[in-house]
C-alpha cells in the first residue's frame, strides 16, 4: 500500500505558522538594562575584562563602577547619558566597543566594506571561470555536455548513490 | 651551565646560515657538485636540530637544579616550584618560548629533511625556506633575546618563582599545543614558496604538505581550545574566551589555515585555486608570526601581559621581510598558476568552497580590524578605543553563522554540477529536524526579540543541528550502499565506508564536532550568576539548586598557602556533591589567585549538562566574611567534547584510505562474435 506523501509546501506552511504563533508568545519581556549597560563598559582596573565579568582579585574600580551604574540607572538617566558620564570620568577606552560617530564609525563599516569586495571580486572570479571555454579533449574526441552529460550523471548518480 | 647553552645557539646559528647559504648555492648553481654541497646543507640543518635541542636541555636543566645564575631562571623559576612548572620553565618567559620556537622549528626541519628522498629537489627548497625562518630566532635569541645571560651582582636564594596564572596543570600542554600549530604552519609555507621558486608542476607539493597542514591544524585547534578551557578553570570569571587580543592573535592563522584546508581540495581534485592557495599558507604562516609578535611584543595591552619587552622592531622587520619576498616570487612566476578548469555550475561543491573561503578570510579580517583598530584609532584620531567582545560578537557571529549553514550545506553538493532535485532529496529531512529544533528551543521559552544573542543562540542551534543531521544522514546514506552490496550491518558498513575515504568522512567528523563546540556556545546568553557573603550554614541558590557553606579551611606548602571553602550542592533535597573553590596564595612572587571549581551536571541533565562553577573570591574588606561567586553555564561541556571529536576526527582524515571494496560485477551480456576485435 503506499504511504500517503507529505508535502514540502504543506510541511513548510506548518512549520511558519508555528513559528509565528511562538513569536507571538511572552512578546514584551524587558531585557535588563544594568545587565545590558554592564556588558558594554570595561572594568578600568587594566584587567581588559567586561565590567560585569571583572572578578579581579583585589580589584579596586570594578565595585565601584557597578554602583556607580545602579545610581545613574536609579536616577533615571538614559543609556547616551549614562555612558557619556562614564567616558568622561574614566576615558574613551571604557566603551567596550567603538561608538559610530566620527572615525570609530569606520571600525564597524570596515568588515562590510571587506564583504562587499570579497562579494565583488567572487562573482568576477566565477563570472571568469564559467566564460572559460572548454579545454579540448586528445584526437579531437568532442565533450559530452548537453542532455547526454545529464543522462551519464543520473546514471553514476544512482548506481553509486553517494 | 650557561656557557654550554650560549655556545649550542652561537653553533645552531652558524649551522643554519650554512645550511640556508649552501642550500642556496646549491640550487642556484646546479651541476654535479653542487649534489654534494646540497647534502651539506641538508646535515647542517639535522646538525642544527641537535644544537637547539641541547640548549632547551641545558636551560631546562638549569631550572631543575635552581640555577639562579641564570637570569631567565631566577625570573620564572623556584626552588619549591613543583617539577612539571620547572619543566614549563622553558616556555613560561619571553627568551625561554623563543627558544622553544626555535627547537619546534628545528625539529619539524628534521622531519622535512629525514625524508628528503619523497622529491630531494622540493625539498632541499623547501629546507632553505625553513633554515631561513631559524635564523630569524636563531638571531633573536643570540642578540635581543639571551635565554642564558647571567645575573648582575650577589646570587640570589631564591627565584621569583612562575607567574601564578600558569602555575594549573593545562599551562603544561596548552603552550606547546599552540606552538606545535604556530610554528608548524611554516612547513606548508617552506613547500608552497618552494613550489612557487621552482616552478613546481602539477600539485604534488600540495599532496606532500596536507599532512603537514592537518597536523599542525589539529595541534593549533588543540592549543585554542586549551587556552580556552585553562583561561575558564583559572581566570575565575566563568567564561572561556574574551577576545583578548592575544586569543585572537592564534585564532586568525587557524582562520586562514582552515579556509586553506578547504581550498587546497579545489586545486588538488580541480586544477583551480592555485594563485588563492599560495596565498592562503603564505598568510597563514604570516599570521603566525604576527600572532608571536602580539604575545611578544606588548604593542596591544592584553591580559597575557606576562611576556612583554622591546623585541618588536625585530619582529617587524621580519614580517615586512617575509612579505616582500613572497611579493617577489610571487610576481615573478604567477603565470605558473593558472586555473586549468571552467566552473560548470553554481550550485556545486567548488562554489561552496569559494564562499567559505570568502566568509573565512572575512572573519580572519574582522578579528584582524578589530585586533589592530585601538591602534589605527590612536594614530588617526588621537584617541586609544576599546575594541572588546560587544564588537566581535556583532561583527563575527552572523559570519559563523553563516560558515555553519555552509558547514551543512557543502557536503551535500557535488563537484561540478548539483541537481536541485538531489539537494532537496538529501537536504529536506535534515531542514526539517533543524527546523524541529528551534521551534522546541522557542517551545522553551527562547525568545528572538528579547536580544539579539536569544536570535543568535536559535539560529546556532538550528543550525548545528542541520550540521549534525546531514553529517548522519551522509554516514547512513554510504553505509547503506555498502551493507547492500556486502551484507555487511549498517555500523560495521559505516566504519567501512570511512575507512575507504578517510579524508572525507574524518572531515565529516570534524564537523560534527564544530557543530557539538557551537551548541556548547549558545548556552552563553542564559548563564545565570549570583554572589553572597557565606558564612557557615548560610544558603544561596542558583537556578534549581542551593548552596549550602559547610565550612572554610586552611592549608600551607612551600610554594604557596591557601583557603578553601566547603560548599554542599543541593538540588531539592538531594546533596548532588560537595564543592571546593580554593584561594591561594604564592609566596615567591608574592601573588594571589582564585581557582575555581566546576560541576558538570551531566548525570542530572545529559544533553542539557549545566557547569555550576564558584569562585572563592575573596574576604570583604569590611566584615572579613568570605564572598563565594556561583555561575550556573549551561551547555558549556559540549565545548570540550567537541573538541575531543574534533581532534578523532582529524585523526580519522590522517589515516591513510583503505581498499575499495571488490563487489562480483554482473555477468557480461556478449555483444560481439569471439574473434570480432581481432
Amino acid at each position: 500500500m503506499a504511504r500517503p506523501r507529505v508535502r514540502p509546501k504543506q510541511l513548510a506552511q506548518v512549520a511558519l505558522l508555528s513559528i509565528a504563533i511562538l513569536f507571538l508568545m511572552g512578546a514584551g519581556d524587558e531585557g535588563s538594562r544594568f545587565n545590558d549597560l554592564g556588558h558594554r563598559m570595561m572594568c578600568v582596573c587594566g584587567c581588559s575584562q567586561i565590567l560585569l565579568e571583572c572578578n579581579h582579585v583585589g580589584c579596586s574600580y570594578s565595585d565601584r563602577m557597578r554602583g556607580e551604574l545602579m545610581a545613574a540607572l536609579d536616577r533615571g538617566d538614559n543609556d547616551d547619558l549614562l555612558l557619556q558620564g562614564f567616558v568622561q570620568k574614566y576615558g574613551t577606552t571604557v566603551i567596550a566597543a567603538p561608538t559610530t560617530k566620527g572615525f570609530n564609525r569606520v571600525a564597524w563599516i570596515m568588515p562590510f566594506v571587506a564583504l562587499g569586495l570579497g562579494l565583488a571580486t567572487m562573482v568576477l572570479v566565477v563570472r571568469a571561470w564559467k566564460n572559460r571555454p572548454t579545454p579540448a579533449l586528445a584526437d579531437g574526441v568532442q565533450p559530452l555536455g548537453g542532455p547526454e552529460l545529464e543522462q551519464f550523471r543520473e546514471r553514476a548518480q544512482k548506481e553509486t548513490e553517494l | 651551565m650557561s656557557q654550554i647553552g650560549s655556545f649550542a645557539l652561537l653553533l645552531a646559528l652558524a649551522l643554519s646560515v650554512y645550511s640556508f647559504g649552501a642550500g642556496v648555492i646549491a640550487l642556484v648553481r646546479g651541476g654535479p657538485g653542487s649534489e654534494r654541497l646540497g647534502e651539506t646543507a641538508r646535515r647542517a640543518g639535522i646538525a642544527t636540530f641537535a644544537a637547539v635541542l641541547l640548549a632547551a636541555v641545558v636551560l631546562v636543566t638549569a631550572a631543575f637544579h635552581d640555577d639562579f645564575s641564570i637570569a631567565y631562571i631566577f625570573h620564572h623559576s623556584n626552588r619549591d616550584l613543583p617539577w612539571p612548572y620547572k619543566f614549563a620553565t622553558l616556555w613560561s618567559g619571553q627568551e625561554g618560548s623563543l627558544l622553544f620556537w626555535s627547537l619546534l622549528l628545528a625539529t619539524y626541519g628534521l622531519v622535512l629533511r629525514l625524508r628528503h628522498k619523497t622529491d630531494p629537489r622540493l625539498f632541499a627548497y623547501a629546507g632553505v625556506v625553513i633554515a631561513a625562518v631559524q635564523i630569524f630566532f636563531l638571531l633573536l635569541l643570540n642578540f635581543a633575546a639571551h635565554p642564558f645571560a647571567i645575573m648582575q651582582g650577589a646570587l640570589p636564594d631564591d627565584g621569583n618563582g612562575l607567574n601564578p596564572l600558569l602555575q594549573y596543570p593545562e599551562m603544561v600542554i596548552h603552550p606547546p599545543m599552540l606552538y606545535l600549530g604556530y610554528v608548524g604552519f611554516t612547513v606548508p609555507f617552506a613547500f608552497g614558496l618552494a613550489a612557487l621558486v621552482m616552478r613546481y608542476p602539477g600539485e604534488k607539493w600540495i599532496r606532500i604538505t596536507r599532512q603537514w597542514t592537518m597536523v599542525t591544524w589539529g595541534f593549533l585547534t588543540c592549543g585554542i581550545f586549551l587556552g580556552a578551557h585553562w583561561a575558564y578553570s583559572v581566570l575565575g570569571w566563568g567564561g572561556y574566551w574574551g577576545w583578548d587580543p592575544v586569543e585572537n592573535a592564534s585564532l586568525m592563522p587557524w582562520l586562514t589555515g582552515t579556509a586553506f584546508l578547504h581550498s587546497v581540495m579545489m586545486q588538488e581534485k580541480r586544477g583551480m585555486l592555485k594563485i588563492w592557495n599560495m596565498w592562503l599558507v603564505f598568510a597563514t604562516f604570516w599570521l603566525a608570526i604576527l600572532g608571536t609578535y602580539l604575545t611578544r611584543s606588548g604593542v596591544i595591552s592584553s591580559v597575557h601581559a606576562f611576556a612583554q619587552s622591546g623585541i618588536g622592531d625585530w619582529f617587524k622587520w621580519f614580517l615586512a621581510l617575509t612579505i616582500a619576498v613572497f611579493a617577489f616570487f610571487f610576481f615573478k612566476n604567477k603565470s605558473h598558476l593558472r586555473s586549468e578548469h571552467k566552473l560548470e555550475s553554481l550550485i556545486s561543491r567548488e562554489s561552496s568552497f569559494l564562499f567559505n573561503n570568502l566568509l573565512f578570510v572575512l572573519a580572519c579580517f574582522t578579528v584582524l580590524w578589530g585586533t589592530w583598530f585601538p591602534l589605527l584609532s590612536e594614530l588617526v584620531q588621537g584617541t586609544k578605543v576599546t575594541v572588546g567582545a560587544p564588537f566581535f560578537n556583532s561583527v563575527a557571529v552572523p559570519v559563523a553563522l553563516l560558515l555553519l549553514l555552509l558547514t551543512a550545506v557543502g557536503p551535500l553538493l557535488a563537484w561540478r554540477k548539483t541537481s536541485l532535485e538531489s539537494l532537496k532529496r538529501n537536504f529536506l529531512w535534515p531542514a526539517c529536524g533543524a527546523l524541529g529544533v528551534g521551534i522546541l528551543m522557542m517551545i522553551f521559552g527562547v525568545r528572538l526579540w528579547k536580544e539579539a544573542s536569544h536570535f543568535y543562540s536559535l539560529m546556532a542551534a538550528m543550525l548545528s543541528a542541520l550540521v549534525i543531521l546531514t553529517v548522519v544522514s551522509e554516514f547512513v546514506r554510504g553505509g547503506r550502499v555498502i551493507s547492500r552490496h556486502t551484507g555487511q550491518g549498517l555500523f560495521a558498513s559505516m566504519l567501512h565506508l570511512a575507512h575507504r575515504n578517510t579524508r572525507r568522512y574524518g572531515g565529516y567528523i570534524v564537523h560534527f564536532g564544530v557543530a557539538m563546540v557551537v551548541i556548547g556556545i549558545l548556552g552563553t546568553p542564559f548563564n545565570k550568576e549570583a554572589e553572597k557573603e557565606m558564612g557557615f550554614g548560610d544558603k544561596m541558590a542558583i537556578g534549581p539548586y542551593t548552596l549550602v557553606c559547610q565550612s572554610y579551611t586552611q592549608e600551607e606548602n612551600a610554594n604557596y598557602s591557601n583557603e578553601w571553602a566547603i560548599i554542599n550542592v543541593f538540588k531539592g533535597d538531594e546533596q548532588l556533591t560537595t564543592m571546593y573553590p580554593e584561594r591561594r596564595f604564592y609566596k615567591a612572587s608574592q601573588q594571589p589567585q582564585t581557582l575555581p571549581r566546576i560541576y558538570p551536571t551531566i548525570r542530572q541533565d545529559l544533553f542539557l549538562v549545566k557547569d555550576l562553577y564558584l569562585v572563592y573570591e575573596g574576604r570583604n574588606q569590611d566584615t572579613g566574611r568570605p564572598i563565594i561567586k556561583a555561575h550556573l553555564n549551561p551547555l558549556v561541556p559540549w565545548i570540550w567534547t567537541g573538541l575531543i571529536v574534533i581532534i578523532f576526527g582529524t585523526v580519522i582524515a590522517l589515516i591513510p584510505n583503505a581498499a575499495p571494496i571488490r563487489v562480483p560485477a554482473p555477468a557480461r551480456v556478449q555483444t560481439a562474435p569471439v574473434g570480432a576485435g581481432d
